[in-house]
């Protein structure tokens, strides 16, 4: 297991096979961390909002805390506007923050490290986006491809260019989460080979490092769920107010 | 060339892109930091955007990386 850093991406099946037709549908390590990640936010908003009383107790204020967190958000990035799609992106926010917290824990398994999965949830928000600015601007939504104030010479370079950036939009969304994970997940395992193969009396400076490591990823399994739930509101900012 | 020693090469230097996220990470958190100390009372409000800065530039060179591990892995 300590040769190869690529070995904790690994997808094997637990539990018996299932097969749909030609699809493999069957139970595996992957979808046991989604299973957990989800019922873990479950229990969480559940008993959090259970008894409500004006002192929180710690549950309490980790949902409610949570709740304003990403609430404010959406008002500062998306307006009030947004305030419908308030429960899609909290889901949105908690699903991938929790998905990257459990993977911190040793030999667990990392969901967001595979580029299916973030690709789903990157292409879930994208067509989202598309029909919602669609029904609310109906064919003037492709105005969002010509800038305002733009020289009539240049315009068309410009509506080519911006429709291959907002093309690439659930490529980059998916890829920078999952670029994130990967790699700091590869890091760490590299560093605690250095750790293993110098041995008790080299082993320490890689070991320090590894702890920083840690430290660093935990921030970064933060910010990216973050990062993701913010585009995600930048994204329907654009749909819902055009040209604002 | 060896096909193998061709991979080696090219995910190396797939792999300098990494140098660009940190000359941005690099900006983007210098720039914060004068701006707060000429304004700190500024700075609080701008806080998310140097979070969304940071993982910005950050990924951009991760694009690189992953590049890189796709040469070394996928083909």
């Amino acid at each position: 297991m300590a040769t190869n850093p690529m070995h904790q991406f690994n997808v094997y099946r637990i539990g018996p096979e299932i097969k749909l037709g030609e699809v493999d549908i069957s139970f595996t390590n992957a979808s046991l961390f989604m299973v957990i990640s989800s019922i873990t936010i479950l229990l969480i908003f559940n008993f959090g909002s259970k008894k409500n009383s004006l002192i929180p107790n710690k549950i309490q204020l980790l949902a409610e805390l949570s709740y304003s967190f990403i609430s404010k958000m959406i008002n500062d990035t998306a307006g009030s506007e947004a305030k419908p799609y308030f429960s899609f992106i909290f889901s949105l926010f908690m699903f991938v923050l929790f998905c990257n917290m459990f993977g911190m824990i040793p030999y667990s398994f990392t969901v967001t490290s595979h580029i299916i999965v973030t690709f789903v949830l990157a292409a879930f928000v994208f067509i989202g986006v598309n029909i919602i600015g669609f029904i609310k601007h109906g064919f003037g939504y492709l105005k969002l491809f010509v800038p305002s104030g733009v020289p009539i010479i240049l315009l068309p370079l410009i509506v080519v260019i911006e429709i291959i950036s907002y093309l690439s939009r659930p490529i980059s969304l998916s890829v920078r989460l999952f670029a994130n994970m990967m790699a700091g997940h590869t890091m760490m395992k590299v560093f605690g080979g250095f750790v293993v193969g110098l041995g008790i009396v080299g082993g320490w400076l890689p070991l320090s490092f590894a702890v920083a490591l840690t430290g660093l990823e935990i921030l970064v399994a933060f910010l990216q769920a973050y990062v993701f739930a913010i585009l995600t509101c930048i994204y329907l900012n654009d749909a819902l107010n055009l040209h604002h | 060339m060896e096909l193998e020693a061709a991979k080696m090469i090219g995910a190396g230097l797939a792999a300098i892109s990494l140098a660009g996220a940190g000359v941005g990470i690099g900006i983007i958190f210098g720039n914060y930091l004068s701006g707060a100390m000429r304004n700190p009372s500024a700075a609080q409000k701008q806080f998310p955007n140097l979070l969304l800065g940071f993982a910005l530039a950050e990924a951009t060179g991760l694009f690189g990386l992953v590049v890189a591990l796709i040469i070394l892995f996928a083909f």
